[in-house]
This record gives C-alpha cells, structure tokens and sequence, in this order.
C-alpha cells in the first residue's frame, strides 16, 4: 500500500509572528521536511543608523511586542557599553526584578494561552472559558500581576518607558514596591495551583529526546537573567565559555533560502536557547522553591526532550516569583535613592546580553563621538533555535513514519514541538545585521 | 441578537499591541468575551474562518504586495476595518527606512536580491483597503481600545482626539519636560494616550503620529532653541514615528 504524508501548515496558530511547516513523504520515504519564516523582515538596522543613543532602545524595543523589556534591557546594557557608563547596585536590582516580571509574563501567556489548549485537546484558550473558567480566570489574574510588577518598574510592560542609559527615568517609592510585594503574596495560591494543573497535564506531553546543545547565560553568583557571561553545555556536561563582546564567535550566523531569519550555530550543527537551555545550564542556582518545583515535575539536567521547554519555564516561573520577593524585600529595606543618571564617559562600540523568555539576546552598537549611532547588530533567541527546530524535525519526523502516526496526529506533534520552543518569529526577522559604519 | 463577531489579524508588527489584549486581566476580559465572540486570533488561537466578520482588528503595516490579496479578503468579509495600533494606521516605526534607499543592501549585503526578502516602502494599511477606524500608539493605549469597542457596540461614534499630548500633560499637572532640561515632542503629538511618557520622566516621541496640521517648522525651532538641540537632529527627531507624515515623506 503505498502511504503518502503531506503536511502543509500556513502561518502556524499560537505563535508570535508566522512560521510554516511542510512535510511531504511516500511511503515512509521523506521528500521534503521544513520548517520556513516568511514573517515580512523589517530592517531595524537600517532605522537605527544615525538615530541619538537615548532612542535607540526606543526603536529596538519595538522588535518584540512580547519581549520589549528584554530588548530595552539588552538595547541599554550595550549602549552603556558603548558610552562606559557603569550603572549603580540599585539600578541593577531594579532591572533585574523588571527582568523576572517579563519571563514571569511571558511563561505564564506561553503555557496557559498556547501551550495548555494542546494538552487539554482545545483549538484555544476561548473554548476553555466555559469549561476550564477558573484556570483561565487564575491565567488572566497571574498575568494581570505580571503586568502591574512589570509596569510598576519599568512605566509600562509593551514598550517600557523608563529604562534608559544610565538607569531609571522614574523609580518607584518604597510605599509602591510594599504594594507590589502584597500582591505578590496574594498570588501564592494562584501558584501553587499552576504547578497542580501543569503536572496533571504533564503526561499529555510527548516523549521525544534529541541531544543538541544548550547555550544560556552563566553567572557566578545567581541564576542568569539580567547579567552573566555566554556559557554552553553539551548532554554529556561538558561546557564553553565566551565573554558576551565575543557573541560573534559562539553564534555564526547563515542565511538559508527558506526563512527571512538567520540561522545561527556553534559547536555542533545547531543548538538551543530558552527555559530549557537555561534550565541545563544553571539548575543548580534555581531559587530552593523552583528546586521543589523541578523534583515534583520531574525534570533534571541534562534534559533533551524540547517539549519540556514548556516545563522549564513554569520552573522558571517559581523562580522569577521568589527572587523577585527577596529582591522587593531588600529593596524596601534600604529604601530608594534618587540616584540620577549615569552619563557617557567615552563613544564608542559595546555589546550586551539578557535572558528573555526565549533565551538569550545579544544586542550591539556602535557611536559616533555625538553620541549618534553607526550601526547595530541583533541576534534574536528564536533565530538561535531555527536550526535547532530543523534538526528536531529531521530526528522526529522518521520517529513518527516509523510509528505509523497518521498525517493529522504528526501535523499536531510538530506544531507541539515547534510551540515548545515558544518561537517569537517577528524578532527573529527584525534584520539587523553585522554592517558597521566606520 | 447574536454576539458581534470580532477577529484579530498581523501584518508587518511586534504584536505587542496583540498583547495589549491579554493584559486587561480577568474582570475586563471575561466581561468583554460576554460580549463579543472572537473568532479569529492566530497568536492566541487555532480556530479560523472564511465567514463574514463584524470587527477586523487588523495590527501590522503593509509592506509587501504579496500582502494585499489578504488584506482585501479580510476588508470583503470585514463590516469594519480597524487599523490597530501605529504600525497599521500610517506604519509608524516601519516607516523609518522609508527616508533610506539602501535598507536592503546595507542589510543584507550579497544576500539582498533574494526574492523572499522582499519589502517595499512601509505604509500604513489603509494604503491597500479602506479602513474605518483607527486605534493609534506604539502599543495602542489598551483602554481606549476598550472604549472603541464599546462605543461601536452601542451604535455611537468612536471620539478619537486630534489634540496634542500637551493637553493630557496639563490635565495630569505632569511637570513639562521643557522645564525639566529636556525636549519633547508633545506640542504636535496626537493625544490619547494619557500622556504616561512625560509622566515617566521621557519625552513623548509622538508614537500616536502628529495631530492633523502640525506645525513642524515651529516644533523644529522649540525643539533648538528651547531644548538646545542640534539642528540636524532636530529637522530628524520627528522622524522616529511619524516618517510617513512629515511634509518630506517618501
């Protein structure tokens, strides 16, 4: 009998941005197995050249509508390189809470609004108001908290307003951060729930382990959101470290005919970014709460299975939570200074780096002695993981021809695995590039 | 009566003003979801339909004519056309390569022919269908989404000011950021956002595009001889989100 497969998904739902996948094979012989990015490119290279140094993160943050916050921070960071600004103690607990209330944010939309319908057998979110109204009301209320933590720190959560070179155009009073830490604490139950609902869903998550390489940012003293050096580790544990001016070097970008995103690699054909990545790479500096969280769900370094991405990110999730309280505490308790900003000392090249939800971001500029912008260079974690999505696809989609699944339940396997990854596609295709003006 | 059907579609765009949508948290949003049915979201749903639409939130800007046939199917079925948010409503921060010929080149370098990287100029989508309404800013100001919404629901026509941003900084008793050692864009910027840059301690960049009618030539002279600005920078400075309405757009 001869048995044909043909999957062609168009602009892949529960995503950020528009992706494609085709599979075509006959007779377990696979023709064609793709992942492609048609996402119209938007040339922000292009728009930054010859802007001031305080706009750029205005512009640049407008890559993502998802993950502005990381793009201001990793904007600013590589700016302050540039300009040999050093930001003050303060400054960096601030960014660093800001930093938590996004990945917060973000997991929560990824693993209630688009990972969740999949494992409860719905098309959406939608659906599951009539008969899941509590979990998605407790989603809308987690995310609510998201967004006034984000917005209390950082002015807003789209686009944030007040963080810029040097540190903060408005901080918040302490009566403000003693708000945010009782609605915090309101939250416990809403928590403790999430872990409830994801481990009961937890077995709808399909088995499927692929070695691959795991890059994140490391850093000495906590788990690596804000600050860090690059770190990458192999299944077998064997780990690389590259300074963040070096990015180049540890990223390799190509072009591919398929996709208006660059591909990226390092030490083997592709490797990954995000939760997971971060999860395999720093596991041992995870807040003892999101410890807990990770024995109950079962998930342990060296993890290989890209589905669980979903899963480290809820780890994640008690992590930001109660790191941000010790951050909050401290912060109430040696009060707020008014600090002023922290001017340029010097124009020149700098780069920078953060963990957003997707893993890491890397951001680079160089100015002119007027402090106007040259150029600029961006890679993005979701073009990090293309190659790597490639490469799961290729290692997949024989698992499921040999398995016998049929055209329909591969086409859900593969749109799961690629939603694993949380791919947010228009910052992939935000095309800026490595042309610096001299 | 049947709820209105409402659906939500991307162009060349962040989605953050997508986002915008999911941070009404659960009072607003469950009571918004008893009013209308959504029946088309693609970054927060599966479900699609090829069915007559009530409201089309169409967020992105057109910047590729590949893109046309399906802003003119989402216009036939559409009985109103929001252009939602500013990449959609005149291309708002796309719109600043526009000024620039070499975009793709100096981009793309050896690479820029290829066909898939096309783009054209970036304009706002009522350059390729009619549009109805539009919802401004750079994320829109998710509150006077609500209040559109509303508004059409009961028959009224959605208010939408043409005012300037400095009229919500003097509502808000937000101190001037002229005052404060800096610029600022306001005197020409389209309000309705409630002014929360300035209030943020930044100048408004004018993410809602200008008023109609603004006097560019005077916000060029406040902007050096009030603010102390380059020149150079300062005949630019607009351009950050307005490229498309300034009087040397492309």
């Amino acid at each position: 009998m001869k048995k044909t497969i043909s999957i062609a998904v168009h602009h892949l739902t529960r995503v950020e941005g528009h992706g494609n996948i085709t599979v075509n094979a006959t007779d377990g012989r696979i023709e064609k197995c793709e992942w492609a990015v048609p996402e119209a490119p938007r040339f922000f290279e292009a728009m930054v050249r010859g802007r001031h140094y305080s706009e750029v993160a205005r512009i640049t943050s407008r890559i993502c509508g998802i993950c502005s916050i990381g793009h201001t921070l990793a904007s600013v960071k590589a700016t302050e390189q540039a300009l040999g600004i050093r930001v003050t103690p303060q400054t960096k607990m601030l960014r660093t809470l800001l930093k938590h209330a996004e990945n917060f944010d973000s997991h929560v939309l990824h693993v209630y609004f688009l990972a969740a319908p999949d494992l409860l057998g719905a098309p959406s979110v939608f659906p599951l108001v009539a008969t899941h109204g509590e979990v998605v009301a407790r989603a809308l209320r987690l995310k609510r908290l998201a967004h006034e933590w984000g917005s209390l720190i950082g002015g807003r959560t789209t686009h944030p307003t007040t963080v810029i070179p040097g540190g903060f155009s408005k901080l918040p009073t302490v009566r403000e951060l003693e708000g945010l830490k009782k609605k915090l604490l309101s939250a416990v139950p809403d928590l403790a729930a999430t872990l409830d609902t994801v481990k009961a869903l937890s077995g709808a998550i399909p088995a499927f382990d692929r070695p691959t390489e795991y890059m994140a940012l490391h850093a000495a003293d906590e788990y690596a959101l804000y600050d860090g050096q690059v770190q990458s580790v192999l299944p077998d544990g064997d780990k690389a470290s590259y300074k963040v001016v070096d990015y180049r070097k540890c990223t390799n970008e190509y072009m591919v005919p398929t996709s208006t995103a660059k591909y990226t690699k390092n030490r083997l054909a592709s490797y990954a970014a995000g939760a997971l990545a971060r999860f395999n790479n720093n596991h041992g500096q995870l807040h003892p709460e999101a410890k807990k969280a990770a024995a109950a769900l079962g998930l342990k370094p060296i993890c290989v299975n890209p589905y669980l991405n979903t899963v480290a990110q809820v780890i994640e999730i008690v992590h930001s939570y109660h790191d941000s309280l010790r951050l909050v505490d401290e912060l109430i308790k040696k009060g707020i200074r008014e600090e002023g900003l922290v001017k340029p000392t010097k124009y020149s090249r700098g780069a920078g780096a953060v963990e957003v939800p997707r893993g890491i971001l890397f951001h680079e500029y160089s100015y002119d002695k007027d402090g106007m912008c040259l150029g600029g260079n961006c890679i993005i974690p979701t073009n990090q993981n293309h190659a790597n999505i490639q490469g799961d696809f290729e290692a997949l989609v024989p698992q499921l021809l040999q398995e016998g699944a049929t055209e329909k339940g591969m086409e859900k396997r593969l749109e799961m695995l690629v939603r694993a990854y949380d791919p947010c596609i228009s910052c992939s295709t935000h095309f800026l590039d490595v042309h610096f003006v001299r | 009566m049947p709820k209105p059907r409402v659906a939500f579609f991307d162009f060349a765009c962040c989605e953050g003003c997508q986002i915008e949508f999911t941070n009404y948290g659960d009072p607003a949003f469950l009571e918004l979801l008893k009013h209308v049915d959504v029946v088309e979201f693609r970054e927060a749903m599966s479900e699609k339909t090829t069915e007559p639409i009530d409201i089309a939130f169409i967020e992105g800007s057109f910047t590729r004519e590949a893109d046309r046939a399906r802003l003119e199917d989402i216009r036939r079925r559409a009985k109103i056309v929001i252009a939602y948010g500013q990449c959609a409503t005149t291309a708002g921060i796309n719109a600043l390569k526009n000024h620039t010929k070499d975009y793709k080149a100096f981009v793309y370098g050896q690479d820029a022919g290829m066909p898939h990287l096309d783009s054209q100029k970036a304009v706002g989508i009522d350059q390729a269908i009619p549009v109805d309404y539009y919802a401004w800013g750079c994320p829109v100001n998710k509150y006077e989404v609500l209040q559109i919404v509303s508004h059409l629901l009961h028959g009224k026509e959605p208010v939408i000011p043409n005012y300037p941003v400095c009229v919500e900084c003097k509502r808000r008793e937000t101190i001037c950021r002229y005052d404060d050692d800096d610029y600022c864009l306001g005197p020409t910027a389209r309000a309705g956002c409630g002014a929360p840059c300035p209030a943020d301690g930044i100048p408004c960049e004018a993410c809602r595009g200008f008023v109609d009618n603004p006097n560019h030539e005077a916000l060029v002279k406040v902007l050096t001889k009030r603010a102390g600005m380059p020149k150079g920078w300062a005949e630019e400075k607009s351009r950050m989100f307005t490229a498309n309405q300034r009087g040397d757009a492309k």
